[in-house]
């Protein structure tokens, strides 16, 4: 019988690089709201208080800003922290800390003493998570020099690119989208780590690049199928992986070579990371382009929580299918694109029932 | 026993305070010379406090402060001939010319940081408190603040953390009335003491006259030894008085925004020659001695300043990632 693979989902990847990455640094802290509370943060601090003690896990008060400052102090002393917030929304109440203190500190004291920490922000869509708990704001993240930004797509790039966070001397911004936790993948053991500021071809192909990041190259994986059995139109999937630094070479590369361009994002269109991307294209490599890029992120209003509401309000695989058919004008308009799965348009499964 | 002459305590005071207010003082004269091209927050007035903490602080004890954080930084030890290459935009300076008056750093001394944005540092300085705690070091993290950041939701936010988890740290308040040019009774309710509201959250406080810098010495002294021994965090509140205007090298009565009276009243209380009136004139001589002792440093660190080189515009690229 061959031995068992190593599968695991998403949530238990983190969790796994959490326990690896604690036992290899003995002062490294772990916190957050809800850190050690049944929950475990949908599981992904399960086992560490009980393994690493209270003094290196613990839950904390409902104090973004302050945290996240915390986490500045311990690291000048040596001390890696992951801190974690269940929505990203909330953390928008540190922004003081992170932007003018943790992006800046190395800097602006003329590069002295470095400021390891990870903070992870969840983030997501659907469920009626409505205007304040859904943002996807990588792009905020992206605009600021001294971070890095982390969107892993697929189980095992997370434990790995967790793993390479956390030992990175530099503030790093982790984005889990929370219809990704339950996800699988096969996971490598131990201490793995992916390399920050890597894109991931997920698929090759020759036709356009479809440049993804987090949930949407779920999506993007289901339209290249779909548009290869229907149109025979074989589209090259890039996983960006790392939102900053970005991998240039790999994506100027891939545009060398397909002519075309379609970026996904799943945060709003305007100052989108898509929309840096198609500028930077625009401006460097505007000769190789055989049609204008296209970008599909969200629309430019807050995320209403109805369903009714958000029923054709995110980007889906028949959305993709469309731009792709649209950038190598083929016409569609009497063409019946079938791939949606059934039923609701505001869960990743039909097993996912919330509660957020 | 602070009294006593013996162990030199008050000649060690006059100096710092002395060393404080001359270092500011020159950078006041010299500033409209335009070589020092950044905002510069003065403290002079408030001498006594960063002078007693001079005393009693360690080496390895971390400290924080404020865009206010000369006399901070210069208590702690931080090297005065950075300090004004700093401000002079030198790559000599202790930030290598990126920071500036407001972004003080000196590593050999454990002197951390100080932040531009009020309140920024306070986080900062708890986070090296329970660096100490589960290193099981007997340090003591020390955050300089003013009274405008006990209108920051940060510093709630940070003190209720200390003092949930027990943390070495002694917050110390120089509550100086003024944020800006906004008095304390536009910001803050009639009536109320700092104290005694930041004494509801837990921490063990304390507060005293911090232009009388024995006073000040006691109270410092108390909290570090209760902290020291586990019994933190403590927050101090030191009630002084700025002399300049917020930013700059100015005096700004003519502003209208304070009463002359006022001012005129905490003249009088100058900490520096209410300390010098409680010396023995037999010491004079030596006050006078120290006094062109430190005259010298701080003109060796202007020299200094002056004769360091640029950085190479190239390093304004150069740093961003660890």
């Amino acid at each position: 019988m061959p031995k068992e693979k190593n599968k695991m989902n998403f949530a238990s990847a983190i969790n796994d690089a959490l326990h690896v990455s604690m036992t290899k640094d003995k002062n490294m802290i772990c916190y957050g709201l809800g850190a050690t509370d049944p929950k475990n943060i949908f599981s992904t601090t399960k086992n560490l208080q009980k393994r690493f003690g209270p003094r290196r896990v613990f839950d904390v008060p409902t104090s973004e800003n302050a945290l996240t400052g915390i986490s500045i102090g311990a690291a000048l002393n040596g001390i890696r922290s992951v801190v974690t917030h269940q929505r990203l929304d909330f953390f928008l109440l540190a922004m003081d800390q992170l932007v003018n203190s943790a992006a800046k500190w190395y800097y602006m004291f003329g590069s002295q003493r470095p400021v390891p920490i990870t903070i992870r922000l969840i983030l997501g869509r659907g469920w009626g998570q409505g205007p304040t708990h859904s943002q996807n704001l990588q792009a905020w993240f992206n605009h600021i020099p001294g971070l890095k930004v982390v969107m892993p797509s697929f189980a095992d790039d997370a434990k790995g690119l967790l793993i390479s966070s956390i030992f990175d001397p530099n503030p790093v911004i982790f984005l889990e989208h929370r219809w990704l936790h339950n996800t699988n993948a096969i996971i490598k053991k131990g201490n793995y780590k992916v390399k920050i500021g890597k894109a991931k071809i997920c698929k090759k192909g020759k036709h356009i690049t479809i440049l993804s990041m987090s949930y949407l190259t779920l999506e993007a994986i289901k339209a290249a199928k779909y548009l290869y059995d229907k149109f025979n139109i074989s589209a090259e999937i890039i996983d960006l992986r790392t939102i900053k630094p970005l991998d240039w070479t790999t994506i100027f590369n891939s545009v060398k070579k397909t002519k075309r361009l379609l970026v996904l994002d799943t945060g709003f269109t305007t100052g989108s990371v898509a929309a840096e991307i198609i500028a930077k294209i625009a401006i460097e490599k505007f000769n190789m382009l055989k049609s204008a890029p296209i970008r599909l992120a969200m629309p430019d209003v807050p995320e209403p929580t109805s369903s009714a509401l958000t029923k054709n309000f995110y980007t889906r695989a028949d959305d993709i299918v469309i731009s792709v058919l649209k950038s190598l004008r083929i016409d569609y308009k009497n063409i019946k694109i079938d791939i949606n799965q059934p039923g609701p348009a505001d869960v990743p499964d039909p097993n996912f029932k919330g509660p957020f | 026993m602070v009294y006593s002459i013996k162990n030199k305590l008050p000649i060690k005071l006059y100096k710092e305070m002395y060393r404080i207010r001359s270092t500011e003082e020159t950078i006041a004269q010299k500033y409209h010379e335009g070589q020092m091209r950044c905002p510069t927050h003065l403290s002079v007035g408030q001498e006594a406090v960063p002078a007693a903490f001079s005393q009693l602080v360690k080496k390895d004890d971390f400290t924080v402060s404020s865009h206010r954080g000369h006399a901070h930084y210069l208590a702690k030890g931080g090297n005065l001939k950075s300090m004004i290459a700093e401000i002079y935009g030198k790559k000599t300076g202790c930030s290598k010319g990126k920071g500036g008056s407001m972004h003080l750093i000196d590593l050999s001394v454990n002197f951390m940081g100080t932040s531009a944005i009020v309140g920024n540092s306070i986080p900062i300085g708890v986070g090296l408190g329970l660096s100490a705690k589960i290193k099981n070091t007997k340090q003591i993290s020390f955050a300089f603040f003013g009274d405008g950041a006990i209108e920051e939701g940060v510093f709630y936010e940070s003190i209720n953390f200390a003092t949930v988890k027990k943390l070495p740290v002694i917050f110390m308040c120089e509550n100086n009335f003024y944020s800006v040019y906004s008095p304390l009774d536009v910001r803050q309710p009639k009536g109320r003491s700092i104290s005694k509201m930041v004494s509801a959250i837990g921490p063990k406080v304390l507060s005293c006259d911090g232009n009388d810098v024995f006073q000040v010495y006691k109270t410092i002294n108390k909290a570090i030894q209760k902290t020291r021994n586990g019994e933190g965090p403590f927050f101090l509140e030191f009630f002084t008085y700025r002399w300049l205007e917020h930013c700059g090298p100015n005096y700004d009565n003519s502003l209208g925004y304070r009463k002359k009276k006022d001012f005129d009243n905490w003249k009088k209380k100058d900490p520096i020659i209410k300390l010098r009136k409680k010396i023995n004139k037999k010491f004079y001589p030596t006050l006078k001695k120290i006094e062109q002792e430190v005259d010298k440093e701080i003109i060796n660190a202007f020299n200094f300043a002056e004769k360091s080189p640029f950085p190479k515009e190239s390093e304004a690229y150069k740093g961003i990632y660890a």
